[in-house]
């Protein structure tokens, strides 16, 4: 259970080197992805002018204010409320992004399945696990909103934040194969019968 | 008494933005109980962050959770009071799309074939609005709920039949809990809705999901289950943010209605751990804002 500083991008080796329960904090660059921006760019072919690879990406859709452009706002947005959203929604989008996009990093909050455990073992790439409905917190990370494509989406729009000290965030999923959400999950599984027996359920 | 449009209209505004600030106090002390009680590692980690935040929000004046949520208001008419029905639902409409353009918050609402969004927390029959009549107290009750949608995406309606006995509806319980994992941001209130008509039953998990914690069933055998269930669902070990844990429900809420001898329906929806709400009592001259 190691922590490491990331500034992004990263390259291959460092996401490589992460494992299960080691946490991770990082500076630099982040990218602000939804449903809506990932059917835009896989389902109907948009493209963007960022280029994402060897990024992070955070399952998000904030709340933001417009404001009149300034090195502070140099998109003419201030972030509001910046948090995370539920990624099992986005599940087939892991693999384009990480082979069409470059993306290492994908953060959320419940997990992905075994689609994207599969893309990040292949492409090498890692699933940081969020605190899901801890926006006013993880606010506090962001620095400024550096730029913003594909704002007719919005607020699903494709976002460029500036973060520092945004984490430490756990590995949940890494680029070996284990997923703590599938290790949860079949351990729940397995309680099933003693919890249906505490009911005094017969069959 | 007569209640103006214009001040529905600005608690209507007032409480959606306090919602999704201000948890209710019964909703931390069951963080202070689940942390209290957690022995998992990762989630006494994950348990300190959610308080931590709550926190947070409150020193910056900011919103608990990004997802403002689909717009939900109770309206209970009390004793006394004269509404024009048409004028409350307009009012309630305007101070909604007033919240989300004063606040600024997210709109977070859109057309559902078009996807289409307007911006202003409103569209077809959103705000969702409920009127019911209560004879206990004088005035217009008016609760907001914010109902966040990954809570929201995990809600299923079974419609049992009465060979399964209450035996379907236990089983439904917990397996709607293992089904949903991490993906309703747990801790939750698991809201469970028992009998009436496939809409009435799906209506009452939502009721029970958004009840306050501490409060029970009005139903002896309803109130059982509850307590039943509580202790049951937080064997599954999923734990906060599915990340592991003891902590994977607040309750189980439980809420029924007589339905027909052929029938046996069971819906659960889930109120994720941002259990978000406010309330407020207008009379002649007064509002006074709760929970």
């Amino acid at each position: 259970m190691a922590h490491h500083d990331f500034t992004t991008p990263v390259q291959e080796a460092q996401v490589r080197a992460l494992v299960v329960d080691d946490t991770v904090t990082l500076d630099g660059t982040l990218f602000g992805i939804r449903d809506a921006t990932q059917i835009a760019m896989f389902d109907h072919g948009r493209t963007t002018r960022f280029n994402l690879a060897g990024h992070a990406v955070v399952h998000t859709a904030p709340n933001v204010k417009r404001v009149e452009p300034s090195p502070s706002y140099p998109a003419g947005y201030a972030p509001i409320c910046v948090g995370t959203t539920t990624s099992a929604r986005m599940e087939r989008f892991t693999r384009p992004l990480m082979e069409r996009c470059g993306v290492r990093i994908v953060i959320g909050k419940g997990g992905l399945g075994a689609e994207s455990a599969a893309a990040f073992r292949e492409l090498g790439g890692v699933y940081l696990a969020l605190i899901g409905g801890a926006a006013a917190l993880e606010t506090t990370w962001v620095e400024a909103i550096e730029d913003v494509d594909l704002d007719d989406l919005n607020p699903e729009s494709l976002w460029k934040f500036r973060v520092r000290g945004f984490g430490p965030l756990r590995v949940a999923m890494d680029s070996h194969g284990a997923s703590l959400y599938a290790a949860v999950d079949a351990e729940a599984r397995a309680k099933r019968a003693a919890a249906l027996a505490a009911l005094g359920v017969r069959r | 008494m007569r209640i103006t449009p214009d001040r529905i209209e600005e608690a209507a505004k007032e409480l959606y933005l306090r919602a999704l600030r201000d948890l209710p106090p019964d909703i931390k002390r069951g963080f202070e109980v689940l942390a209290a009680r957690e022995t998992g590692t990762t989630a006494k980690t994950v348990l300190a962050t959610m308080i931590q935040n709550i926190a947070v929000a409150e020193r910056t004046n900011n919103l608990l959770c990004q997802d403002t949520g689909i717009p939900i208001y109770n309206i209970t008419i009390g004793r006394n009071v004269e509404v024009d029905g048409v004028a409350l639902t307009a009012a309630i409409r305007r101070g909604c799309e007033r919240a989300t353009r004063e606040g600024p918050l997210r709109s977070s609402i859109v057309h559902p074939l078009t996807r289409k969004n307007d911006h202003t927390s409103c569209g077809i029959s959103v705000p969702v609005i409920h009127v019911g009549f209560s004879g206990a107290f004088d005035g217009l009750r008016i609760e907001m709920i914010p109902k966040g949608s990954g809570s929201e995406n995990n809600s299923w309606l079974k419609m049992a039949i009465p060979a399964e006995g209450v035996d379907a509806i236990r089983t439904f319980v917990i397996d709607c809990v293992l089904g949903a994992g991490g993906r309703t941001c747990p801790p939750t209130i698991v809201g469970v809705g028992i009998g009436g008509t496939a809409d009435l039953c799906v209506h009452l998990a939502k009721v029970a999901a958004t009840r306050p914690l501490g409060s029970h069933c009005a139903d002896a055998e309803g109130a059982a289950l509850e307590g039943e269930l509580s202790a049951a669902v937080n064997m599954l070990g999923i734990g906060p943010q599915g990340l592991g844990g003891d902590a994977t429900a607040f309750g189980v809420h439980v809420e029924i209605a007589a339905t027909h001898i052929t029938m046996n329906p069971v819906a659960v929806n889930m109120q994720c751990h941002s259990a978000r709400r406010a309330s407020a009592v207008l009379t002649a001259r007064d509002v006074e804002y709760g929970y």
